[in-house]
C-alpha cells in the first residue's frame, strides 16, 4: 500500500525517541552523544550548535560510520525543524545504531531557547570553490576557514624560510600576511627564495612577495614592513599579529623578536637551516620555553656562521618552511599538537628527523614568573644582547672544574 | 664507548664525522675527551671556566642535560648524546 508523507513521518515519530534541546545541551556538555546536525551545507554555515559533527542527510549512511563507529554509542541527530532529522534517526536505526533520538523543534528551538551557537561564516561562491578541499576536511570546514580568512601571520624575512611559508599560507586563505623585509631581489636568493623569480631581480622584496601573493590569492591582504626589526620597532610591528613566523638569520633579531613576543603574548614559529640541516619549533609564551630558555645567550658572531656564508641545500628552507607553515595554520586553527616544547631536527643527507625535549628554564630572564613579575614593577631583568665581548655562561649546568681545561 | 653526534655546523672541526666515538662515562669526560682530540672545538663548546658554553645544548637520549644532571649527567654505551649550538638562520640575505 502507497504511505503518504503523514504516514511515514507518524511511523518515524513511531519509532524514534524524541529529545528536547535543553536535554540535548546537557548531554552536549557532558560530552554524553555525539550531535549529528543532517542539514545542507547553506543551512550550517549560517550557525549551528557547537562541537556537533555535520553530515548532510543525503549523506548520511556513507558519512556517519567514519564519525560514529560505535554502533552503541549515543547519537542525537538534529536539523531545522525536527522533521529530516527523524528520517534520518530512522536510517541510522536500520544501520544498526542502537541508540538514536533525534531532537525536537530542530535548530530553530534551540535558537528561540537561547541555547549557544556558533556565529554564522559566510564564504562567497569564489571562496567555497577555492577552498573546497579545507571545507572537506571536518578540522577545518567552513568555520575554521573563516577563521584562517579572519587571521593575520607575521613573517619575519621574505626569504628561504619565508617564501614557502608565504606561499603556502595566502594559499590557505590566512587573510592578512605581514612581511618585514627590507632587502631586495637578488640573484643568489632565486635558489631557494621561491616567492621571487628573475623579472624580480633589484625589487623590494615587500613587493614582489605582494605581486606573487596577490596573484595567488586576492582574497590575502599583504602589510608590508620595509624596515629592520630593531627594539625600536619590534613592539609596533608585532602588534595586533595573531602568529609570527621567524625566518630571521641574525641573532640579533631573533632575541629582540623572542623577547617582545613573550611580552605581547604572540606565538613564534621559529626555523633555522645550515647546509643540510635544520631545526624547528614552536615557542608558545608561557606555555612552553621562549628562544632564550633554549639559548640564554647567542653566541659570538664568528662562531655562527650564517648560510650567507654557509650555504644551504635550497630545499631544506623549503622543507622547513612548509614545516613552520604547517604549525602556524594549526595554531590559527587550533587543531592538533604544536612543536611547543618540543624541536624537530632535520636532516636532508639522511631524511631523518630527531626529536629532542625541551623545557622552560624556571630561571629564564624573558618568560619565567619571576620576569614576568619583574616587568609589572617597571624593573624588567637584565638580558645578555648579541655582541657582548664575553661569551656567557651558564654556572648551574654542572660543578664547574677548577680551572681552564688542558 | 660512547657516540656523540656532531651537528653540520661543527662537522669541519672533526673532520667531517657525522658521529664521533669516545670514552667517557658523563658528559663531562664525553666533551673532554672530544676537545682533547679534536682542540678546534674548545672554543665553540667550552666556556673559559670550563662549563659548556651557553650557546651550545647537550641532550643525551633527547633531554635536555640541563634538567638533568648537567655535565655531571652519566652516559651508557647506548645513549645517543647530541651537541646542538644554536644556528644563526634563516636564509635571508
Amino acid at each position: 500500500m502507497p504511505k503518504s508523507y503523514q504516514d511515514l513521518l507518524r511511523e518515524a515519530r513511531k519509532e524514534i525517541p524524541e529529545v528536547t534541546p535543553p536535554e540535548v545541551d546537557a548531554l552536549r556538555e557532558a560530552k554524553a552523544a555525539t550531535l549529528v546536525d543532517v542539514r545542507e551545507d547553506s543551512e550550517w554555515d549560517q550557525g549551528h550548535v557547537p562541537g556537533a559533527v555535520h553530515i548532510s542527510k543525503s549523506y548520511i549512511e556513507q558519512q556517519i560510520e567514519a564519525a560514529v563507529p560505535d554502533r552503541d554509542a549515543r547519537v542525537v541527530t538534529y536539523c531545522a525543524g525536527g522533521v529530516r532529522s527523524l528520517f534520518a534517526a530512522q536510517t541510522l536505526r536500520d544501520m544498526g545504531y542502537t541508540n538514536v533520538s533525534s531532537m525536537s523543534g530542530g535548530f530553530q528551538q534551540w535558537k528561540s531557547q537561547g541555547l549557544p551557537w556558533t556565529s554564522p561564516v559566510n564564504l562567497t561562491n569564489e571562496q567555497k570553490q577555492r577552498y573546497s578541499r579545507h571545507l572537506l576536511i571536518p578540522e577545518v570546514g567552513s568555520a575554521g576557514q573563516a577563521k584562517l580568512l579572519e587571521s593575520k601571520v607575521l613573517l619575519i624575512g621574505a626569504g628561504g624560510l619565508g617564501s614557502p611559508a608565504a606561499l603556502y599560507l595566502a594559499a590557505a586563505g590566512v587573510g592578512t600576511i605581514g612581511i618585514v623585509d627590507f632587502d631586495v631581489v637578488d640573484l643568489s636568493n632565486l635558489q631557494r627564495q621561491v616567492l621571487h623569480g628573475t623579472d624580480r631581480i633589484g625589487e623590494k622584496k615587500v613587493e614582489s612577495a605582494r605581486r606573487t601573493i596577490q596573484n595567488l590569492n586576492p582574497d590575502v591582504k599583504v602589510v608590508g614592513h620595509e624596515e629592520m626589526l630593531v627594539a625600536d620597532n619590534v613592539e609596533r610591528i608585532i602588534a595586533g599579529y595573531d602568529v609570527i613566523l621567524d625566518g630571521t638569520d641574525t641573532f640579533e633579531t631573533r632575541y629582540i623578536l623572542n623577547d617582545a613576543a613573550v611580552v605581547a603574548n604572540i606565538p613564534v614559529v621559529h626555523a633555522s637551516v645550515f647546509r643540510f640541516e635544520g631545526q624547528l619549533t614552536t615557542f608558545i609564551p608561557y606555555e612552553g620555553p621562549c628562544y632564550r630558555c633554549l639559548y640564554p645567550t647567542p653566541p659570538p658572531p664568528e662562531l655562527a656562521p650564517g648560510c650567507s656564508v654557509a650555504g644551504v641545500l635550497g630545499v631544506v628552507p623549503g622543507i622547513m618552511g612548509l614545516l613552520q607553515a604547517n604549525e602556524v595554520l594549526k595554531l590559527l586553527l587550533g587543531i592538533g599538537d604544536t612543536l611547543a616544547g618540543r624541536l624537530l631536527l632535520f636532516d636532508a643527507l639522511d631524511t631523518s628527523f630527531t626529536e629532542l625535549k625541551l623545557k622552560r628554564d624556571p630561571n629564564c630572564p624573558v618568560c619565567s614568573d619571576a620576569a614576568v613579575a619583574a616587568r609589572k614593577a617597571g624593573h624588567p631583568l637584565p638580558v645578555s644582547t648579541v655582541g657582548a665581548d664575553e661569551p656567557f655562561v651558564l654556572g648551574s649546568i654542572g660543578v664547574p672544574s677548577a680551572g681552564a681545561r688542558a | 664507548m660512547s657516540a656523540v653526534w656532531i651537528p653540520q655546523v661543527l662537522r669541519s672541526a672533526v673532520g667531517g664525522q657525522k658521529q664521533v666515538e669516545l670514552e667517557g662515562r658523563t658528559v663531562r669526560e664525553l666533551v673532554d675527551a672530544l676537545v682533547a682530540k679534536f682542540p678546534a672545538l674548545r672554543q665553540q663548546l667550552v666556556a673559559e671556566n670550563g662549563d659548556l658554553n651557553r650557546f651550545v645544548n647537550v641532550y643525551v637520549n633527547g633531554q635536555d642535560v640541563r634538567y638533568l644532571k648537567g655535565l655531571d649527567t652519566p652516559v651508557g654505551e647506548r645513549d645517543e648524546v647530541r651537541l646542538l649550538p644554536a644556528m644563526a638562520g634563516g636564509s635571508g640575505g
